[in-house]
């Protein structure tokens, strides 16, 4: 007997028989071509006992630095937020961990209800009435987003922020080059009262041909950008809004944060047209990278060019109240070359968690949380601000994370911080490779850090850039 | 006795008050007032508890108080908060047991559902996923400090290169779907960089929708390809359709209709004949594990769901994770990061880095590396099973599929004949790890379609198969039992299929009317889409 399966050697002679074939390799004989027959075992190593499976899949992980093991301020994309005990509790629920996409209504009102309740939590969050049930995370829900954009209007150019996440860049030129579409890259204005958007080049970007035009709330560098600014100099030529094909507007996208979503005025309300974003800051663990979900919520006018599942009410031959997926017409199953999207799955766990995990905040504690990480992130912006080497890469508001600039080189100084048991933020030349982001860090606040936390963060920081050349071409200077 | 007596989403009878029916009994009465506990579960959390009422308590503010304004001005601020719920924490766990308790899982019954390989979640891959280690590792952590995980993404490339017969892997895409939109960009890019602007993609008219759809996001065209007698491609069409300006043959080996195709290697030979690549999706190869490989079929593009064939919890609708293999020739296209292996001088402990250094990349399909944690659950199988327990599974999986047609092709039903009179095998004789069969003389004799058999199926405790699908065959039911089920499970669904066809042979309303037992009956999905509801309406307006 092999793991997992239950075939016994009386049992397989019964069903051998049944079969008519003398060995099960003789079903595969009689269908597989000799020549493409691998004819050898696997190189792989022999199968394991569960407990050597465990011992060796635990020895891998004793061999990364968790943000358990350290005093971690990495984000750019991904948060340490506590994930509540009632998270794990429900996910791992068989009956919410094993089944497959609900095809059959009858026997899927639990999932089917989840995605209901996620799509209406969502919308509430985005001040946007369509969501969908979840994609598959941020960066790729923005090309989703893009591609919507060309199905809608049928233009060739994406216009991006600079401020978006450079993943998200580098995701969007990937797919436009399928799409067919062309990205043009709007900076953010420089100096320390910049950070933020370039509004009037942005404005002077959108023309007839633009599609979509995207930017981040709060942007890459954690910076709050002045959506409503930004959404109406989009339509310019003041059409009113919703990306009418008609018009001369692009669909406005917006890339948000959800946990600031809960103090930000909402995507619908500054005049966007899709709201999409990560979604792990809400419930999911960080698991090096996912899974996790992306978000997807837009006007009603888009609903049915919309990708992904979406689950809809109705009532059953009783008259009951039920959830069914709807509006399948978009989709591949349905319609194939001609499909919205080739999106098949949702990422219908990952948007369990973050619907358990907002009705756990819930309506006022949502809010809480975004003032509390109002108040920590610009104490420790302040603070590490105010060391000797130290500055503020700009002045605007920030929500939980910041941009420092550093005189001495940021890989040095974090290699010292993180020997002293602090992971000080990210190196942001080292993420995006991009010259304007040399000496950047980018330091990152959640509720599991308290102040003395924070404090400890400033006097780790303090030392270590003390100690750092200050000429990151290596000059020597005296301690 | 069928498994719906094992089964919990009917152990509950206050839910509607129905009885499961077996046999020849007529179609059970029922009453259309819910229960309590059924109105009850209807609600959303939303139209749960109160104003003021609450689970989280938040940290205490220990920082000095700043004027919040000052903070973040007023304009940039919300004018009223986001209605989330307002609950208890009791009763958000009441609220979603509850609900849970309205889905079928794999953990509760079989799952046959085609194409979707629903095999057995072994729970050990739960608890080594959570370990801290893995679970709370932040993606932009450096190398040298996750080690760990970078090994055991080189080891899982390894693993996948081995198994597809393709040397060069990457980890990034998040499912099936994106695998195969990686891998069309990457047929694009290859020809693109020999200067070849090439327009079409070959599908045969059995492929999953996510082939064509796919194929139309990365800006080329689909042209169909026809089936032939056998249920393979057929050669002529292939012929006369391949030429230079095709890109790919987006395949499924063995296909949609559980058939593995014969002719393989002539495709393989015609497809590179004309300059064009040949992707495999690689949705059914839990068929061919240890067995057969697609790069040695002549494959130069694999995509995996690691979902189906290395068991992830399907999470009920996601999250999958869709790896892709490639051939030398794609290599230089992958997606960056790569995960490499530098080892140090002789004797030194290797390490593992995320490779950007690719020029000729196509870029970035997502943020990060991919789903790692998915990763850890599909390397945690491939050790568990070893390279004999791999083709182990392929071999019972394929076994299982043929025990289960041998089975439901013979039984006999009582006014004479056998399942397979009006469930026949749409083509072939054998198959592999799935088959597919046509309710065409079903519908026609017993006058109920394939839809109120899965209904049916339902009020036996069964998950039904995938049904019409694939397009080309009619009234389609198609049968993946996989290998993790026992010859008793087996038995005991073939059973149930005969016994409903024997309902419908005395009368056909007990199945048209199906289900009875469930905690909702049919839904009414026409008038879901005509006027969508799809968030709750809330009583309270903004503000």
């Amino acid at each position: 007997l092999s793991r997992y399966t239950a075939i016994t050697p009386a049992d397989l002679a019964a069903m051998l028989d049944a079969i008519g074939v003398d060995s099960v390799q003789e079903i595969f004989d009689r269908q597989i071509p000799e020549e493409v027959r691998l004819g050898r075992g696997l190189q792989l190593p022999d199968g394991q006992t569960e407990q050597d499976v465990f011992a060796h899949l635990s020895q891998l992980a004793a061999r990364n630095t968790s943000v358990e093991d350290e005093l971690s301020f990495l984000g750019a994309g991904m948060y340490d937020h506590y994930v509540p005990a009632i998270v794990d509790m429900l996910t791992e629920r068989s009956e919410f961990l094993t089944p497959y996409t609900p095809y059959q209504p009858e026997i899927s009102q639990g999932g089917l209800q989840v995605m209901f309740e996620y799509q209406t939590a969502i919308s509430e969050l985005t001040g946007l009435p369509a969501s969908n049930a979840s994609t598959y995370e941020g960066p790729s829900a923005v090309g989703a987003a893009a591609y919507m954009a060309k199905l809608h209007n049928g233009r060739s150019r994406i216009v991006v922020s600079a401020g978006l996440h450079p993943h998200t860049l580098q995701t969007l030129r990937t797919l436009a080059h399928g799409y067919g579409m062309e990205v043009v890259e709007v900076p953010l204005v420089g100096g320390p009262a910049g950070g933020a958007t370039d509004l009037d080049a942005w404005a002077r970007a959108i023309e007839d041909e633009t599609s979509a035009a995207i930017f981040a709330q709060p942007n890459f560098y954690g910076v709050v950008e002045d959506a409503a600014a930004l959404s109406a100099a989009a339509r310019s030529d003041g059409d009113g809004g919703g990306g009418s094909v008609g018009g001369r507007s692009p669909v406005v996208i917006c890339q948000a944060d959800p946990i600031a979503l809960g103090i930000l005025a909402s995507p619908g309300d500054c005049g966007v047209d899709v709201a999409v974003g990560e979604g792990q800051p809400l419930g999911n663990r960080l698991d090096f990278g996912g899974p996790s979900f992306g978000f997807f919520a837009a006007r009603e006018e888009y609903l049915r060019r919309m990708p992904g599942r979406i689950a809809g009410e109705t009532v059953d031959v009783d008259g009951r109240r039920g959830f069914v997926l709807t509006l399948q017409t978009r989709e591949q199953h349905i319609r194939r070359e001609k499909a919205t999207s080739n999106i098949c799955t949702a990422q219908a766990l990952n948007a369990l968690a973050g619907v358990v995990y907002l009705s756990w905040l819930g309506r006022e504690g949502i809010v809480e949380l975004g003032e509390l990480l109002l108040a920590r992130t610009h104490y420790a912006r302040e603070r590490l601000a105010a060391l000797d080497g130290v500055h503020k890469l700009h002045d605007q508001p920030v929500v939980r994370e910041f941009a420092l600039r550093l005189d001495a080189d940021v890989a040095d100084v974090r290699r010292r911080c993180v020997a002293s048991g602090v992971n000080p933020g990210v190196d942001v030349h080292a993420l995006s490779g991009r010259e304007i982001d040399r000496g950047v860090l980018l330091v990152a606040i959640t509720e599991r850090r308290s102040r003395a936390d924070i404090d400890r963060l400033v006097d780790t920081l303090a030392a270590a850039v003390a100690a750092t050349d200050r000429q990151p071409a290596g000059e020597a200077v005296a301690a | 006795v069928s498994a719906i007596d094992e089964n919990h989403l009917h152990a509950d009878p206050g839910i509607d008050g129905h009885h499961p029916h077996h046999g020849l009994s007529a179609p059970p009465t029922h009453g259309s007032a819910a229960s309590p506990l059924q109105r009850e579960r209807a609600r959303t959390i939303f139209q749960k508890g109160a104003r003021g009422r609450r689970a989280f308590v938040c940290p205490a503010l220990d920082v000095p108080s700043v004027d919040a304004d000052e903070l973040l001005p007023a304009r940039f601020r919300r004018s009223a908060a986001a209605r989330l719920p307002e609950v208890s924490e009791p009763e958000i766990v009441r609220h979603y047991v509850g609900i849970s308790k309205r889905n079928f899982d794999l953990d509760s019954g079989f799952y046959p559902l085609g194409s979707c390989t629903m095999k057995h979640n072994p729970r050990l891959h739960e608890r080594v996923a959570a370990l801290p280690g893995h679970a709370r590792l932040h993606p932009l952590q450096d190398d040298e400090r996750a080690q760990g995980a970078l090994e055991l993404m080189f080891n899982l490339q390894q693993a996948l290169a081995e198994i597809a017969g393709l040397a060069h892997v990457s980890l990034q895409p998040s499912a099936g779907s994106h695998g195969e939109l990686a891998g069309v960009l990457l047929t694009r890019a290859y020809h693109e960089d020999r200067g070849e602007t090439r327009r079409k993609v070959l599908t045969p008219d059995t492929a999953h929708g996510t082939n064509p759809a796919t194929v139309t996001m990365a800006g080329l065209q689909v042209v169909k390809l026809a089936t032939n007698a056998d249920g393979g491609i057929d050669l002529d069409d292939l012929r006369a359709k391949a030429d230079d300006d095709v890109a790919c043959l987006m395949l499924t080996n063995p296909n949609t209709l559980g058939l593995f195709d014969p002719n393989i290697t002539e495709i393989a030979r015609i497809v590179h004949g004309v300059g064009a690549t040949l992707y495999y999706d690689g949705a059914n190869l839990n068929a061919v594990m240890g067995l057969s490989r697609p790069g040695d079929m002549g494959f130069d593009i694999v995509h995996f769901n690691l979902h189906k064939s290395f068991t992830q919890p399907h999470g009920g609708g996601g999250p999958g994770s869709g790896p892709i293999a490639v051939s030398d020739r794609v290599a230089p296209y992958l997606p960056v990061p790569v995960v490499v292996r530098e080892d140090g001088p002789s004797g030194a402990t290797p390490t593992f880095a995320l490779d950007y250094d690719r020029p000729k990349s196509i870029g970035r399909l997502r943020g990060f590396h991919g789903n790692y944690g998915c990763f850890v659950r599909s390397y945690a199988y491939i050790r568990s099973l070893g390279a004999d327990g791999l083709k182990d599974a392929s071999e019972i999986a394929v076994l299982n599929a043929n025990y289960l047609l041998a089975r439901l092709r013979e039984h006999p039903l009582p006014g004479g004949g056998t399942v397979a009179d009006y469930l026949p095998l749409a083509y072939g004789q054998l198959c592999m790890h799935e088959f597919v069969l046509s309710g065409g003389p079903m519908r026609r004799e017993l006058k109920i379609k394939t839809l109120d058999l899965a209904k049916r199926l339902l009020d036996y405790g069964f998950h039904p198969p995938t049904v019409y699908f694939p397009l080309l065959v009619d009234e389609a039911l198609m049968v993946e039992p996989t290998e993790t089920e026992t010859i008793q499970t087996l038995d005991a669904f073939a059973d149930a299929i005969a016994a409903i066809l024997a309902e419908a042979a005395e009368d056909p309303e007990i199945a048209l009317s199906a289900p009875y037992t469930t905690p909702v009956r049919r839904l009414d999905e026409v008038a879901a889409a005509k006027q969508p509801v799809i968030r709750e309406q809330l009583a309270e307006p903004v503000g």
